[in-house]
């Protein structure tokens, strides 16, 4: 039989603000254990939360960019359960009122549009930090609890189960990435887990509309280890299925250096979380106003960058890919544009030799002016210098932040345009290398770049190639 | 009405971590019986006019600025904790694994 892979996403994302959702403790990563921690985020008797307001303006942004609807009334609810990394014994989260409902995300996939439809985005409280005595949970004698992490903003977002593999959910999260990325929501830092993912994942006979028993896959600690351990469990379910067995619905941990899902063990039964309305916290209102305004500014998300790149400046699907991914890249190729016409020989050289430029030097692109660069292709393409001597001045470029016309000066680079400069030069050179003169004469054209580069050594470099050719050409022709 | 709620009163106590004598097992389940008869009296009520509500108070929430401040001292944040180990909270085993 022919088993068609579901696959759902759950994904918690830190939200980059100053200090806690409920209180005033900063959320500044790395800092000494419990040292960011107050009676609110420890859950001591007699505390109240209250609101963050730009943890609430960041979840409306991530929401809208998400197309989710937000709801003008949301509400926020107890979830209970007993883990040390809850200092109140619940989370304070959302149930069924969350801040937004439904929304897609637009991907990709093997050059087919496809819109992965959400469930809904809602606002929760992070818990905090185990570390366990021995090498993981199972077995460990016991944990140490850091609770600087626990009360910082969290960010729910579920997909519905529309993925279809583990590439698609690769594909579905690096889109989701990028825009949050965009909104500046967060810094989306799978290491530091900033961004966290996990998934349910079923089989169903193709064609089947009634969804297989699923299996929670926890610990996948990069978009790899995604595509990994949900292809892994694609597999391990198929082969459990075809073999006339069946899914016991369950979680799992993906084992990072084994690459396979182990099933969590010592788990008992379902949860029961018990929700309620939190009492310590008033329904949130949303008001139109507010909406509206985080509405207008919202900025161009990657989507529209990628379509508009493509349309304004003539680039290939991959370009605008590039400069959508890496922003500061394709911001600074759009203020080059300005000042220089010929985008696709702009772009070539900003994905080029730029590119490697700020690697090698460990520069950003927000370091550079576009506007030098600029000048340095204007001065390329109107034979002022040559290639050599561009793609050398632009290491200097980078590196100084010298203008180019400033460094041509300074080291003697101007390309030597007048004949008169180079004849004197190819005759010496032909009347020093007989012998490739006469290989050239014969119809080795290798013999002519060996004469070229002859003369250009001379020149330092600073010789049109082009011209160096025809001359010489017509030189030894004649001669 | 008579119907034992014993076994509710178990999954309850489970979920909430408490070891509960037989003696104090039957008096919960009369008061849980006696709760749950309160709320089904109060469910006889026709609401269908009524907009439901999840909070005594009718505004909305307050919100703050995003401003830091100060947290309380290490010394502070650790002193009910019943075990510590240098500046963490410790805890005992989570998960305990399966003897066999």
């Amino acid at each position: 039989m022919k088993y068609e892979v579901v696959i759902g996403l759950e994904i918690h994302l830190e939200l980059q603000t100053l200090s806690k959702l409920f209180c005033g403790c900063s959320t500044t990563f790395g800092r000494e254990p419990n040292t960011n921690c107050c009676p609110v985020c420890l859950g001591l008797p007699g505390s109240l939360p209250v609101f963050n307001r730009r943890a609430i303006e960041m979840a409306v942004t991530v929401a809208l960019a998400l197309n989710s609807c937000i709801h003008p009334q949301s509400r926020f609810d107890r979830k209970n359960y007993f883990y040390p990394d809850l200092p109140k014994a619940y989370q304070i989260s959302q149930y069924d009122r969350p801040l937004s409902g439904g929304g897609f995300l637009q991907i990709e996939f093997d050059e087919e549009v496809r819109n992965i439809s959400l469930e809904r985005v809602h606002l929760e409280e992070e818990a905090g930090k185990l570390i366990h005595s021995g090498e993981s949970i199972m077995g460990s004698e016991y944990s140490l609890v850091d609770y600087n992490r626990a009360g910082i903003p969290l960010l729910e977002i579920v997909t519905a189960p529309n993925l279809a593999s583990g590439r698609e959910a690769r594909l579905f999260l690096e889109e989701l990435r990028s825009v949050l990325l965009y909104t500046g929501a967060s810094d989306c830092k799978m290491e530091e887990g900033s961004l966290r993912c996990d998934a349910n994942i079923s089989l169903r006979p193709a064609g089947q509309k009634e969804l297989g028993t699923k299996v929670e896959v926890k610990n996948m600690n990069s978009f790899r280890s995604v595509e990994l351990a949900l292809n892994f469990e694609a597999n391990r379910q198929e082969e459990l299925l075809s073999a006339g067995g069946v899914v016991v619905q369950e979680t799992c941990h993906w084992d990072e250096e084994k690459k396979e899902t182990i099933p969590l063990r010592g788990k008992e039964g379902s949860s029961d979380y018990r929700y309620f309305p939190e009492p310590d916290l008033l329904p949130l209102v949303l008001e139109d106003s507010f909406i509206n305004q985080i509405a207008a500014t919202l900025p161009e998300l990657p989507a529209s960058r990628r379509v508009r790149l493509k349309e304004q400046y003539g680039l290939s699907g991959s370009e605008a890919v590039l400069f959508t991914v890496n922003r500061p890249l394709g911001d600074f190729f759009e203020a080059a544009a300005k000042l220089y016409s010929d985008y696709k020989n702009l772009s070539k050289w900003v994905r080029g030799d730029l590119l490697y430029q700020l690697r090698e030097s460990g520069k950003t692109a927000a370091e550079t002016d576009p506007q030098k660069f600029a000048e340095l292709l204007t001065m390329l393409d109107g034979g002022e210098i040559n290639r050599p001597v561009a793609k050398e001045l632009l290491t200097e470029m980078v590196l100084s932040g010298k203008s180019p016309q400033k460094l041509v000066r300074e080291k003697g680079l101007e390309q030597i345009a007048g004949d008169e400069q180079l004849l004197p030069l190819i005759e010496q050179v032909i009347a020093e290398n007989s012998d490739a003169v006469e290989s050239y004469r014969q119809g080795k054209d290798k013999a002519l770049a060996f004469l070229v580069g002859k003369v250009m050594a001379m020149t330092g470099g600073r010789a049109d190639p082009g011209r160096l050719n025809e001359i010489l050409k017509e030189k030894i022709s004649r001669g | 009405m008579a119907i034992d709620f014993s076994r509710e009163v178990d999954y309850v106590a489970r979920l909430a971590r408490l070891t509960l004598e037989p003696a104090e097992k039957e008096r919960m389940a009369g008061q849980l019986s006696d709760i749950l008869d309160t709320a089904r009296r109060i469910q006889e009520l026709d609401t269908s006019a009524v907009e439901p509500t999840s909070h005594v108070v009718d505004m909305p929430a307050v919100l703050r600025d995003d401003q830091t401040r100060p947290s309380l001292i290490l010394s502070r944040v650790l002193q009910n904790a019943p075990r510590r180990q240098k500046e963490y909270f410790r805890v005992p085993s989570i998960i305990r694994t399966d003897p066999d």
